[in-house]
């Protein structure tokens, strides 16, 4: 449906090609500039293109080993989690196991914590002074550091991406499928094995990619409690930030970069491939068939082991907030909160209102940007849809380092301010909105807005009249994710954060460096407590559910 | 009357589909509407009848052609200032405003008074029974009502034209007739032009002035509905306004004002006037014949047959029957309808032996 004519149509519109061009010139300084400035730095030498700074990576074997923990980890973690993922989405969607809100509730959990927040839990429960190791056990250990702590605490950090994607696929694979297949004589196993799995299985591939690239990519956990399980991440900021060798960071940056960004092309091919989940016409809401009592126990012990261990990751850190010294002196205090007052208020506040300024503005870019590959004609549109969609694939250290490199010069000097926090915030979230608006908009008939244009309204009045009022939820689901995720974001931020405008996250991670565990805790905690109170307030005040919030969130 | 309001000019339009290949979804159309006229663009799916109505409303851009309203070229005019209001098949209210604020929309856009809208809406609500509903919201009412929504929401801009996009596809049968009649008295009321897109014949049948039958993007014929029934044009016509039966014939020989056509070796005459152009005598032909106009009988005649199905339907009987019976075709069905009027109520049932007596005024012929 793209023909020459249809585009012509758009010159009918100047506002509407404004705003596409508009559109165009910030992603492409926000997105592409940055990762060109970072790929140019690590393939140059005094001037000149040379991949020297390369050559000398993949000879040291202290980098090639970065590599391949990266992928390692990335890997264990994406089975392990998309397995958790799994096992918890049948278990609510299929299993009928009681409390299902409750598991609900507790399987998005995660996603609104920081980052490291489960990796300082392991340093309180299994660290060197750690209440289970040193305490309980009475072990002399170097505690639980390195590969097996990030397994640990990766997998119940992200182990929701699996959940949130699979819960969507379990629920649009027609009961009528499955009890079809009973019907014909194959048992419940069977029905599980020929049916259920195959359908999911596009959403379970596209799981496991998605975690990969979040674990591999992941900087806060590994920098707590990596030890001396090197990642290309840290690594690369180390690098960067600690040895000022540029050329070097950025080029770890961009070997990051590479398999991200094949990974989401690839999930993206499978998830448009595989959605034949649905492909029956009237989603009937009839009974599926009963998974039996036996496994009903069984699923739900798993998913109260998963959740207990999530509940004692949380309640580690609320307890930490109160000891005078962890595992050392035991008495309670509320020192921590005064010294937290003290170095975190400022901090706190900026955070906060960061985050607030770029939560509209990323929400009303992302419904602009939908409105526009999902209902207008013009060159370009294909390019448009994928660079919105790609800081996505974007890992935030690459958008770091490229944010520093690109930033520091004019005519773009603008380092250590709160406009580069700002549209760092932005850019690393608007895909998160993009896909919102766009699946909103899928489920609306265009004729809705031909009518309105044919009953003469333009494209703006359209947008703001019609659409922008139907697409509601969606705006607001990306709003809240920008503010969630711009709370917790650190892997990019720690990079372009100035003694000026600070980020929470990071003076967590300094705290814990400094071993103020108790001032970390705390921190962790409010931190912890803005984001439910932001969510609890949009609920309120939009009448949103918490599944509409999250559903895009994957 | 007989000015020409719309003029469609050599209109086409091509479609890169997905594979990028170019795809003709109209095919040089050109057409004249009348002020007033009630005009149905009638066609099977995939026939260019929508793409054509969406290039007038200004949502398809033609990829050649003209189109002109009043003699001034509308091709670069965009869609919101064309004031033809469309009533979708989906109806495409707006699900976020009360039906009020629906119908006023495009009033609104327009600058029009407060008091003036509320004067308008509620006339325009008295006129097509939408009264009592203004303040509730469209998924509240039922289809019937939503379809009135629609239809109120382009009445109330007061158009010179308005456009129909299959607007009663979503009713059920009863609610269909009844919306179809509703709908001609509101256009004729009004006085308003209308075009009308539709696949159902006796929706264009009856409510158009004038139907356009459209097939593979082009005009197959256009005329006035009892012009297009009793004289189709070509076998596609044929068929698909009058479900006609094809019969195998061959041209035996033209007397007078009559052609000699051979059916299973049995002479039947047809009126010249019922023969396309350029048949010559021992041609095969095909014969079509409305199952309205074969009557099914156990009184002799040369063509004998036997009933496959029967399907009483009230007001009429439908044969399926297989004709000829003998020779190479014997497996052919061909479909008769039979008035059960005066209390006419004799069927004749599966396997029986029955006789069809064809008129040969009632045929058409086509060269193969």
């Amino acid at each position: 449906m793209s023909t020459r004519a249809q585009k012509r149509t758009i010159l009918q519109e100047p506002m509407v090609v404004a705003v596409i061009i508009i559109m165009f010139l910030l992603l492409g300084l926000f997105i592409l500039y940055p990762i060109f400035a970072v790929l140019r730095l690590s393939l140059s030498q005094q001037g000149s293109f040379s991949v020297e700074v390369y050559r000398e990576l993949f000879n040291r074997p202290r980098y090639l080993r970065s590599i391949t923990n990266s992928v390692l980890l990335g890997a264990v973690v994406a089975t392990i989690a998309t397995f958790v993922g799994f096992i918890f989405a049948y278990a609510i969607y299929r299993g009928g196991i009681k409390g299902r809100r409750f598991f609900q509730a507790m399987a998005i959990l995660p996603i609104i914590s920081p980052p490291f927040m489960f990796a300082l839990s392991v340093i309180l429960l299994f660290g060197r002074n750690g209440l289970i190791t040193a305490r309980l056990l009475g072990l002399d250990t170097s505690g639980l550091y390195g590969l097996p702590g990030l397994i640990l605490v990766q997998t119940v950090n992200l182990f929701p991406v699996a959940y949130l994607t699979l819960s969507g696929i379990l629920q649009n694979i027609d009961p009528d499928l499955e009890t079809g297949a009973m019907n014909l004589g194959a048992s419940r196993f069977t029905v599980f094995r020929t049916i259920t799995v195959p359908l999911a299985m596009p959403g379970i591939l596209a799981s496991w990619l998605v975690v990969f690239v979040t674990s591999m990519t992941d900087f806060g956990n590994p920098i707590m409690i990596g030890g001396q399980f090197d990642v290309l991440s840290v690594q690369a900021y180390l690098e960067f930030t600690g040895m000022g060798n540029l050329p070097r960071g950025a080029a770890l940056a961009v070997l990051l970069l590479i398999p991200t960004v094949l990974v989401y092309f690839l999930q993206r091919a499978i998830m448009r491939r595989g959605s034949y989940a649905t492909v029956t016409g009237k989603s009937s809401r009839r009974g599926r068939p009963d998974v039996g009592p036996g496994m009903r126990a069984a699923l739900t012990t798993f998913c109260l082991a998963v959740t207990g261990l999530v509940l004692l990751f949380y309640g580690t850190i609320i307890f930490g907030s109160f000891v005078r010294l962890w595992g050392v002196n035991w008495t309670l205090t509320l020192d921590h909160f005064s010294y937290s007052w003290d170095v975190g208020f400022a901090t706190l506040r900026n955070t906060v209102l960061l985050a607030l300024i770029a939560t509209p503005l990323t929400a009303l870019m992302g419904m602009v940007i939908a409105f526009l590959t999902m209902r207008k004609h013009f060159f370009g549109r294909e390019a448009l849809s994928l660079l919105s969609l790609l800081s996505y694939a974007i890992p935030g250290t690459a958008i770091g380092i490229g944010y520093v490199l690109a930033f520091n010069v004019a005519p773009f000097r603008w380092s250590g301010t709160a406009f580069i926090l700002v549209t760092a915030y932005i850019f690393r979230n608007v895909p998160i909105a993009v896909e919102s608006g766009i699946a909103a908009l899928k489920q609306i008939s265009a004729e809705i807005e031909e009518s309105s244009t044919n009953l003469g309204a333009t494209s703006a009045q359209t947008f703001r009249q019609v659409t922008l009022p139907l697409i509601k939820p969606a705006f607001f689901a990306g709003a809240t994710f920008t503010f969630v995720r711009s709370m917790t974001a650190i892997s990019a931020i720690i990079f372009i954060v100035s003694a000026r405008w600070n980020h929470v996250t990071v003076l967590i991670l300094a705290q814990t460096e400094i071993l103020r565990l108790g001032a970390a805790s705390v921190l962790s905690t409010i931190l912890i407590i803005v984001i439910m109170a932001f969510i609890y307030l949009i609920m309120k005040l939009t009448g949103l559910k918490r599944d509409q919030i999250f559903s895009n969130a994957s | 009357m007989s000015e020409t309001y719309l003029e469609l000019k050599n209109l086409v339009k091509d479609f890169v589909d997905g594979r990028g290949e170019t795809v003709r979804a109209v095919d040089d159309i050109s057409l004249k509407i009348r002020r007033g006229d009630f005009v149905t663009l009638l066609g099977p799916s995939g026939c260019g009848k929508t793409t054509t109505l969406r290039m007038i409303a200004g949502f398809e851009q033609a990829t050649s052609g003209t189109i002109e309203l009043e003699g001034r070229d509308i091709s670069a005019t965009p869609p919101y200032r064309r004031n033809m209001p469309m009533v979708f098949q989906s109806y495409a209210l707006f699900p976020h405003m009360t039906i009020f604020n629906n119908i006023a929309y495009g009033l609104k856009l327009k600058n029009v008074s407060r008091e003036q809208i509320l004067n308008d809406v509620t006339e325009t609500c008295r006129m097509v029974n939408l009264d009592g509903v203004e303040k509730r919201y469209p998924g509240e009412l039922s289809g019937g009502q939503q379809q009135r929504v629609a239809l109120a929401r382009a009445l109330v801009l007061k158009p010179e034209i308005i456009l129909f996009d299959e607007p009663l596809s979503n009713l059920d049968a009863k609610l269909r007739i009844q919306t179809r009649t509703e709908i001609k008295r509101v256009q004729q009321a009004m006085g308003v032009t209308a075009l009308y897109v539709t696949h159902d014949q006796s929706e264009a049948l009856s409510l158009s002035d004038s139907i356009v039958i459209m097939n593979h993007g082009k005009i197959a014929q256009s005329g006035s509905p009892e012009e297009v029934y009793n004289n189709p044009a070509s076998p596609f016509v044929s068929d698909f306004i009058g479900n006609a039966n094809f019969l195998d014939a061959i041209h035996a020989g033209t007397e007078g004002e009559v052609i000699r056509a051979s059916i299973s070796g049995e002479i039947i005459e047809i009126p010249k006037n019922r023969c396309a152009a350029g048949i010559q005598e021992g041609d095969t032909m095909r014969v079509a014949i409305k199952p309205e106009m074969i009557r099914v009988d156990r009184e002799e005649s040369p063509f004998p047959a036997e009933v496959d199905v029967t399907a009483f339907v009230g007001p009429m009987t439908e044969y399926k029957i297989r004709f000829p019976l003998s020779g190479e075709l014997s497996d052919r069905i061909v479909t008769a309808i039979q008035s059960n009027k005066e209390g006419r109520t004799h069927v004749y049932h599966a396997g029986e032996r029955v006789f069809l007596h064809l008129d040969g005024a009632y045929m058409r012929a086509y060269s193969a």
